[in-house]
């Protein structure tokens, strides 16, 4: 699904943010990554995303070679990709549901069809009922899942979250965790950047570990 | 299905027109201040344009008929008056001869003009005896309305002519040099208007940049982010559009009784017309046109620069 082949991401100023990466993520896997401040997190992420492109080598997301995608064809690439942000990234002069409803809107989808998905998507991460609220009179924790629920609303393969439980307690974090394990349940396949080391170990995921803007480590799954 | 296609993308479109319009109008002051902008800029030229075209109507009225006035000398009296009207009445190139009395003259131009008080203060009426010669049409070339001129000129009881073609003539290339000047302004205001529209958006534009940055990171095309801010240029170009034509009515409005009153001193029925239907299409088009293309150059410099990290 994901496959990273020989990668480095190089950013204005000459520093390497990426350095010759290679890894492939199978269809409906769900990733770790891992790594100290500044390793290569978010860079790696940001690579899937097109929020940056690679300097050097390739990068296929769903058989599709993105150095291929066009400027004006990129939205639709972004469709295909939920992103998930630590700071949740949501309108806050929009209620819950029109955050939620923004994918499903920018892909053209018809009113019903978009009331339908919205609340399909609020119910699964538990807010059905606060739908008409403005996020800002929420916790972090629920910020956290307006922002998975909109990730997850418009059902695309693939969802990237780059610490998502940076600012939430061991509890709230764990809830966050299930909730994606859900995901990866019904086939999403999932690349979670975080520092959690002590939340993931447990889980029994694959962890890919970045040091210096290198892959360090790839441990495999314990349990599938 | 293309049926259903089109439907769909109208209704978007009306969707996000209709948003866009909500939008203005939650923020009124700051709409109605840009719109008020751009409603004063385009009233400039278009109130000059209607004026001219009155001045023009006017004028049309005069066009092909040559009038000479002769103006008497202060020393001829009614008497001598008369009999030189009769002697030109004879005349066999003129049509028609009339004489304006000056006593007959003052008094109507004192009820009509409102300066009765420093009319009466005058001693002696100033105004001479004025006769008013039409001549036959195949005299009125402006060659032979000129010889004509040149006889009246050596008449003893004349003390000067004025040959009503000429100022007609001057007339005419002052509102063609007025008209190339309504244009001029007509460019510049227009352009104006256009920074105006595009500097507006631009505050807009950054004012949303979250919003835009979000929308790109869930996949929203340019074409989807930039809609709402081309509807909101021509909202605010149509809106600009219609406080113009507002304040122009307005204008001619408060005009008209004061025109009407001059159009009476020269005995002329005119009637200061209002905005025609082609000027006012002209202008609801012109600015919303400049409303869409001002924010379409702001969406095209600034919406690209604007990207998620
Ligand atoms: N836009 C940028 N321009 C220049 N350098 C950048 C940019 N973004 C990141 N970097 C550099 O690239 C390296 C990797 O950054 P990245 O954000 O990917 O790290 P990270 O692993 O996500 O760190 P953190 O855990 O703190 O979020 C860092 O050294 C950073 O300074
Ligand atoms: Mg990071």
């Amino acid at each position: 699904m994901i496959h990273f082949e020989n990668v480095t991401k190089r950013y204005p100023g000459g520093h390497e943010g990426l350095s010759n990466t290679s890894f492939h993520i199978t269809p409906g896997e769900m990733v770790f990554l891992t790594g100290h401040s500044g390793a290569g997190k978010s860079t790696l992420l940001r690579l899937i995303g097109l929020l940056e492109r690679c300097t050097r080598g390739q990068v296929r997301v769903g058989g599709r070679n993105l150095a291929k995608i066009k400027r004006s064809q990129v939205p639709y690439h972004r469709r295909e990709v939920g992103m998930i942000f630590q700071d949740h990234r949501l309108l806050n002069d929009r209620t819950v549901f029109d955050n939620v409803a923004m994918p499903l809107v920018v892909a053209g989808l018809r009113h019903q069809e978009i009331s339908r998905r919205v609340h399909a998507s609020l119910d699964k991460v538990g807010l059905l009922n606060r739908e008409r609220v403005y996020p800002i009179t929420l916790s972090g924790g629920e910020q956290q899942r307006v922002g998975i629920a909109r990730a997850v609303v418009s059902k695309p393969p693939v969802v990237l979250a780059d610490e998502p439980t940076g600012n939430l307690d061991p509890t709230l974090s764990q809830e966050i965790m299930d909730l994606f394990s859900q995901f990866n349940q019904v086939g999403v396949t999932l690349l979670i950047a975080t520092h959690d080391l002590e939340l993931i170990s447990n889980m029994g995921k694959r962890i890919l570990t970045l040091s210096h803007s290198r892959l360090m480590r790839d441990t495999a799954a314990s349990r599938s | 299905m293309n049926r259903q296609h089109l439907n769909t993308w109208l209704l978007r479109h009306l969707q996000v027109a209709l948003a866009s319009l909500g939008r203005l109008c939650r923020a009124p002051l700051a709409t109605l201040m840009t719109a008020a902008v751009i409603g004063i800029a385009l009233a400039l030229p278009t109130g000059m344009h209607v004026a001219l075209s009155n001045v023009q109507q006017l004028a049309g009225g005069w066009d092909g008929t040559a009038t000479l006035s002769l103006f008497l000398k202060q020393e001829v009296d009614e008497k001598q008056a008369m009999q030189l009207a009769n002697r030109l009445r004879a005349h066999p190139q003129l049509a028609t001869v009339q004489l304006i009395d000056p006593d007959l003259a003052l008094e109507e131009f004192q009820r009509l003009s409102g300066f009765e008080g420093a009319l009466q203060a005058l001693k002696k009426n100033p105004l001479p005896t004025v006769l008013v010669i039409e001549p036959h049409p195949q005299q009125s070339t402006p060659e032979a309305a000129e010889a004509l001129l040149a006889e009246f000129n050596q008449l003893t009881e004349v003390d000067f002519t004025q040959l009503d073609l000429q100022w007609v003539r001057r007339f005419h290339a002052i509102t063609e040099i007025a008209q190339r000047g309504v244009m001029v302004i007509g460019l510049l205001l227009g352009l104006a208007v256009l920074l105006i529209i595009g500097n507006t958006i631009r505050l807009e534009i950054q004012n949303r940049r979250s919003e835009i940055e979000i929308t790109k990171l869930i996949g929203g095309t340019d074409a989807f982010i930039r809609r709402p801010f081309l509807y909101n240029g021509f909202w605010y170009g149509l809106s600009g559009g219609i406080l113009a034509w507002l304040l122009v009515t307005l204008s001619l409005w408060a005009l008209n009784e004061p025109v009407e009153r001059l159009a009476g001193l020269y005995h002329s029925e005119f009637d200061l017309s209002a905005i025609d239907g082609q000027t006012l299409g002209f202008l609801l088009l012109g600015s919303t046109l400049l409303g869409l293309f001002g924010s379409w150059i702001a969406v095209g410099r600034h919406l690209s620069s604007i990207e998620p990290s």
